[in-house]
């Protein structure tokens, strides 16, 4: 049962800063602006982060500066991708190409750097209830963060004008361009809020994950998101789901040779990646199911008055 | 107000014009950087771009460098004309690698002129392998390959950790990560005596031409084109579009791999960890850079191989970190793509609305 616990509990951690980008990154894609820039993102964020908390002495400031970085990012992103209806494809790998140049440049300084990250707050009373309580209140404070965003992400979509706004864009804009929307604008803010959520996932690695920096230190996490918001079929529950799902499948390796299992590192780091392809597989075989789900105007840009 | 207005033609002018401006704008922007860090712009600009290519040395490095980004970009240059969105080039380059080594290490006593060959074609091989890997579930399963090829990227990387840390460690290597020591039989020739630079680079040329016939001269290669430019009309046409997914991936497989294969039978002579300094992911902003056109990708490749040695020279001249390299290239797709949006669209001062008078309402009417 301890052993259970524990797991449950790191699993927890390995998924936060995938659900945190992924929660962002549905909600980009569903203003239909499909941003693979993530990884770039991320790695700002983390850079940003850890820089920031580094030299005040404050987490706080070091993650309003990776969401900064990250809304600051994707902004370059929105101005190809949206104002100048670059594809965004090309946009979002450019994203992610110059993200990793740029923190490996900023930083350079700062590599083996140690830094106090986040510790473990205990909810009171919630912490006592057995396991859950273990796994999901008695985390660091970013855990707590990324389960209100997701509940505001769940109760925004579905529930709200806003939401509904932002659906309505994502899947006909022409459409709610005619009811007197403003589809740049939405899409502008939902890849801002796409960026800053990546910004933070990529703060969740640099100060709480393993607080430290180095270069490329979200190994693939920002693509994995990407993939996860396939997987959850642009859906706010089902990222929760996957995100947990992908965070055990990254742990799966230290859990396994806790057990004892002597196999090579480098054999069982493959398995997050092994894990998402399986996941797209099952996923995508149907592309049916895949057209029913995608939002309708994903990847297409849009110009105003053609 | 600053107006964005779709032009009734796209500029040709601008398509090639582009590349250039965004080499210019990285230039400014590099310049504007190195003030900010308190660096002489000049010699910061100068180490970076001329000093790396002042000599003969240097020239065949920047050949050195050339190569495998060429024969990944012409590999990609197939695959995106197709609009086959493959990201796997820097996979298909390790698995390349990976591939040759495993056989090159049990050939180390071989000798004869076969022994290269049999060494190429098992990275070519093992790169046509990888890439097949993202073709079958894109087209049986309908997997986006672009999630699958960055999947694979991390899964072939993994695979060559695990080779040289396991089954091809060199036992004798004093606990290096790293196979043991190729035969002179594996070995790539070199291409100028006295320096670095091996055939790889001729490899490279030779596939940019490849990829030259393969458009102008070739039915396939027009299939490509017309799925990548209208998936409809190809289906009309009848051209299988999933054959055509699979002739480019075979092909960004094989070059890749081929490059990879160059790599460490070339100047490296043994698999090590750090075999790509990430050339797969660059060789896209080759494809871009160059247009997808065999000469560009050429000129483009070029470019791009001086940004890796104008990094090193830096870091040793300057004490900047090597980054910078990174930086550059991403800067330099950043502003390709904006430059590009101007080949579909202009400027245009927004004009004031005017009002409809019932004047010149009738006139319209009478034009009408």
């Amino acid at each position: 049962m301890e052993l259970l616990t524990n797991i449950l509990a790191a699993t927890v951690v390995a998924g936060t800063p995938l659900l945190l980008v992924a929660l962002g990154e549905l909600i980009c894609e569903r203003s239909g602006v499909l941003n693979l820039g993530q990884e770039g993102m991320m790695l700002m964020g983390a850079v940003a982060g850890f820089v920031a908390a580094l030299t005040t002495g404050s987490l706080v400031v070091g993650v309003a500066a990776a969401i900064l970085a990250g809304v600051g990012m994707s902004l370059l992103f929105a101005f190809m991708a949206v104002t100048l209806a670059a594809n965004q494809y090309a946009a979002g790998l450019a994203l992610t190409i110059f993200g990793t140049g740029l923190s490996a440049f900023v930083g350079a300084g700062f590599v083996g750097e140690p830094i106090d990250g986040f510790t473990r707050v205990a909810i009171p009373v919630l912490s006592d209830i057995p396991v859950i309580g273990r796994v999901l209140f008695n985390q660091d404070p970013l855990v707590y963060l990324s389960l209100i965003a997701f509940a505001a992400v769940a109760v925004f979509l579905r529930h709200t004008r806003g939401g509904l706004l932002l659906r309505a864009v994502g899947e006909d804009p022409e459409a709610a361009n005619a009811n007197g929307l403003k589809v740049l604008v939405v899409r502008y803010l939902a890849v801002a809020f796409g960026g800053g959520m990546a910004g933070l996932g990529g703060a969740y690695l640099s100060l709480a994950y393993t607080p430290l920096w180095t270069e490329n230190m979200t190994a693939g996490r920002g693509w994995i998101a990407l993939a996860l918001v396939v997987f959850a079929t642009w859906r706010p529950e089902r990222v929760v789901l996957g995100a947990y799902l992908f965070g055990a499948a990254s742990i799966l390796h230290l859990v396994l040779q806790g057990l004892g299992w002597n196999s090579s590192t480098e054999l069982l780091a493959m398995l997050p990646y092994v894990v998402t392809i399986l996941m797209l597989v099952l996923l995508s075989w149907n592309p049916a199911r895949t057209r029913l789900n995608t939002p309708l105007s994903l990847g297409q840009p849009y110009r105003p008055g053609r | 107000m600053l107006l964005l207005e779709r032009r009734s033609v796209d500029s040709s002018i601008m398509r090639w014009a582009s590349p250039v401006l965004a080499l210019v704008l990285t230039v400014v922007t590099g310049f504007i950087l190195f003030l900010v860090m308190g660096k002489d712009p000049v010699a910061g600009l100068t180490f970076f771009f001329i000093t790396p290519v002042s000599d003969l040395i240097g020239l065949a490095e920047l050949g050195l460098k050339m190569a495998p980004l060429l024969l990944c970009a012409a590999g990609l240059t197939v695959c995106y004309r197709a609009r086959v969105w493959n990201i796997g080039a820097e996979g298909h380059f390790l698995m390349g690698a990976l591939g040759a080594s495993i056989v090159s290490v049990q050939l180390v006593d071989a000798s004869g002129f076969w022994v290269l060959p049999v060494v190429l074609i098992a990275g070519v091989l093992a790169g046509m392998l990888w890439a097949a890997i993202a073709a079958g579930l894109k087209t049986h399963l309908h997997c986006n390959e672009i999630l699958t090829t960055i999947m694979l990227n991390y899964i072939a990387l993994n695979l060559l950790l695990y080779a040289v840390h396991g089954p091809l460690k060199d036992p004798y290597g004093f606990g290096f990560p790293q196979s043991v020591m190729f035969g002179e039989a594996s070995l790539l020739p070199a291409l100028i005596p006295g320096t670095r630079l091996h055939l790889g680079l001729a490899f490279g040329l030779l596939a940019a031409v490849a990829v030259w016939v393969l458009f102008a001269r070739t039915f396939i290669g027009f299939q490509l084109n017309v799925v990548g430019q209208d998936r409809r009309a190809a289906a009309f046409a009848g051209f299988g579009a999933r054959r055509l997914t699979w002739f480019a991936f075979m092909v960004g497989g094989a070059t890749a791999g081929l490059a990879g294969a160059s790599e460490v039978t070339g100047p490296i002579g043994q698999l090590v960890p750090q075999v790509s300094p990430g050339y797969g992911y660059t060789a896209i902003i080759v494809v871009f850079l160059g247009r997808m056109h065999a000469m560009g990708i050429i000129a483009a490749s070029a470019l791009l191989a001086l940004t890796f040695m104008g990094g090193e020279i830096l870091q040793i001249a300057m004490n900047m970190p090597r980054a910078i390299t990174g930086l550059f290239q991403g800067l330099l797709l950043f502003y390709l793509l904006t430059c590009d949006a101007f080949i579909h669209y202009r400027i245009r001062l927004k004009q004031p609305v005017r009002k409809s008078t019932p004047r010149a309402a009738a006139a319209a009417n009478q034009e009408a």
